[in-house]
């Protein structure tokens, strides 16, 4: 089973540019509702594949998108 | 029926525009970004790919620095309101729109110093009145890139170089030029740009958006509203992060697919085209009206200076009179009086009658300006 990880970003459109973004690099991502015990937020965050986790991170600091917080599922 | 008032309004809309608005709801219509379900995504997705568009449309790089509004009257109050303090000065041309005097009036009397630039005659603005007006307490200037009532283009990039080289930020009001003429954020220096999506860019009317240049410090600017953005929810502080700051509320996604389908019918087009075809049927207008004897033309008469609307009187007869035997007898609707700039008309001395304003549009056919001249002909020459 794929391990998951999520981002948390700050905005519904950063979090629509990361995922455009890394969908554009093949990437497999998808965008779901902040898990409540990582935030209380009532937007959306960005799951991806938890072992691309670096690469992810360093797709984004790229591109320059503001990360909230990155967390392992 | 000839549609002659583009300037209020476009009509028709291109069919991929109402296409884009129904399926929108049929497709995409839950709450973007709020909830988190397909929907809620697909919907937050139209909104997104929008606000790309509209940055690569009007060339900034960075699209949370698009931010929607309901026309650029809102754009133009978000500025006005959140950026000036009492006792900042404002430097404005004779040209505005009430979308800007309006505002900056009730401003005034809190401590704002207006310095109202007069411009020419034809609206025509010389730069180096810009430059005299500019003292180093001036916080923005704001200009109208094209009048509503004269169609005369203003030199919107000169305004900002200047502007930029006094230390104060540059607010263009775009309303008549967005999707008409090619706007180059960048290029031109603009800092702040107010369109509205129902004129020139094809959209539904209820949607338009304000353009934040890279220059602008954001948290200097307060929003005019507050309240939910689907982000920060734990807060009950107004986020600080673009465009999340000054967007609460649930967006209106039905306008902006509209708005969106309408530029991508401009970029299809092409705006060059658009242009062109403008300063053709422009042109005929200021021809066909000049052979009519009692019919006064303002503006600059030259095609190449100014946008697809045509202001004129005519010799004894009042323009809301002329304007109705238009609409009634040749079918031909236009709009007369004052089109809510006042200042604009003092300054090309049509104030307080008013002027009868022609405004073609890019479904408009030279074949259909001929038959406006002609009824022209009959209505006035009668």
């Amino acid at each position: 089973m794929t391990e998951h990880g999520v981002i948390l970003l700050y905005t519904t459109s950063s979090a629509m540019r990361a995922e455009k973004l890394l969908t554009k690099e093949n990437y497999t991502v998808k965008l779901v509702p902040v898990p409540r015990q990582l935030s209380s937020d009532c937007g959306i965050a960005l799951r991806f594949d938890w072992h691309q986790h670096e690469q992810v991170r360093s797709e984004l600091d790229k591109a320059k998108v503001e990360i909230d917080a990155i967390h392992r599922l | 029926m000839i549609y002659l008032d583009s300037a209020a309004t476009s009509w028709p809309k291109p069919p991929e525009v109402l296409k884009a608005m129904v399926d929108v709801l049929e497709r995409a219509g839950g709450n973007p970004g709020r909830s988190g379900h397909r929907l809620s995504i697909e919907a937050a997705r139209v909104v997104y790919d929008t606000r790309e568009d509209i940055a690569r449309f009007f060339n900034i790089s960075d699209p949370t620095r698009v931010i929607f509004t309901s026309g650029a009257t809102h754009s133009m109050n978000v500025v006005l309101k959140g950026l000036i303090k009492p006792g900042d000065r404002v430097v404005v041309s004779s040209m505005e729109h009430n979308a800007v005097m309006r505002p900056l009036r009730s401003l005034e009397e809190q401590g704002l110093v207006l310095d109202i630039v007069p411009c020419a005659p034809d609206g025509s603005l010389d730069v180096n009145d810009i430059a005299k007006a500019l003292k180093s307490d001036t916080r923005l200037v704001v200009t109208v890139h094209a009048s509503n009532v004269a169609g005369t283009i203003l030199p919107v990039a000169e305004a900002a170089s200047l502007a930029r080289r006094a230390g104060a930020l540059l607010l263009v009001d775009a309303a008549q030029t967005a999707g008409v003429l090619p706007i180059d954020m960048q290029a031109f220096g603009i800092d702040f740009l107010a369109f509205t999506g129902h004129k020139g860019l094809q959209g539904p009317p209820g949607i338009g958006g304000l353009i934040i240049g890279d220059r602008v410090d954001t948290s200097q600017v307060e929003p005019l509203i507050r309240g939910g953005t689907g982000s920060q929810s734990e807060l009950e502080e107004q986020p600080e992060y673009l465009p999340d700051k000054f967007e609460s509320g649930t967006p209106n996604i039905v306008g902006i697919a509209g708005l969106h389908a309408g530029i991508n019918w401009i970029m299809d087009r092409g705006i060059e085209t658009i242009r062109e075809q403008e300063k053709e049927l422009a042109g005929a207008l200021i021809d066909g009206l000049s052979n009519i004897s009692g019919i006064k033309i303002y503006g600059t008469h030259d095609p190449e200076k100014t946008v697809a609307i045509v202001s004129f009187t005519a010799t004894g007869r009042r323009v809301s009179e002329i304007g109705l035997i238009l609409d009634e007898d040749y079918g031909i609707l236009t709009r007369v009086g004052l089109h809510c700039a006042p200042a604009a008309h003092k300054t090309i001395g049509s104030f307080p009658e008013g002027t009868v304003r022609l405004a073609p549009g890019v479904f408009t056919t030279p074949d259909e300006i001929k038959e406006a001249v002609r009824a022209l002909e009959k209505v006035v020459g009668s």
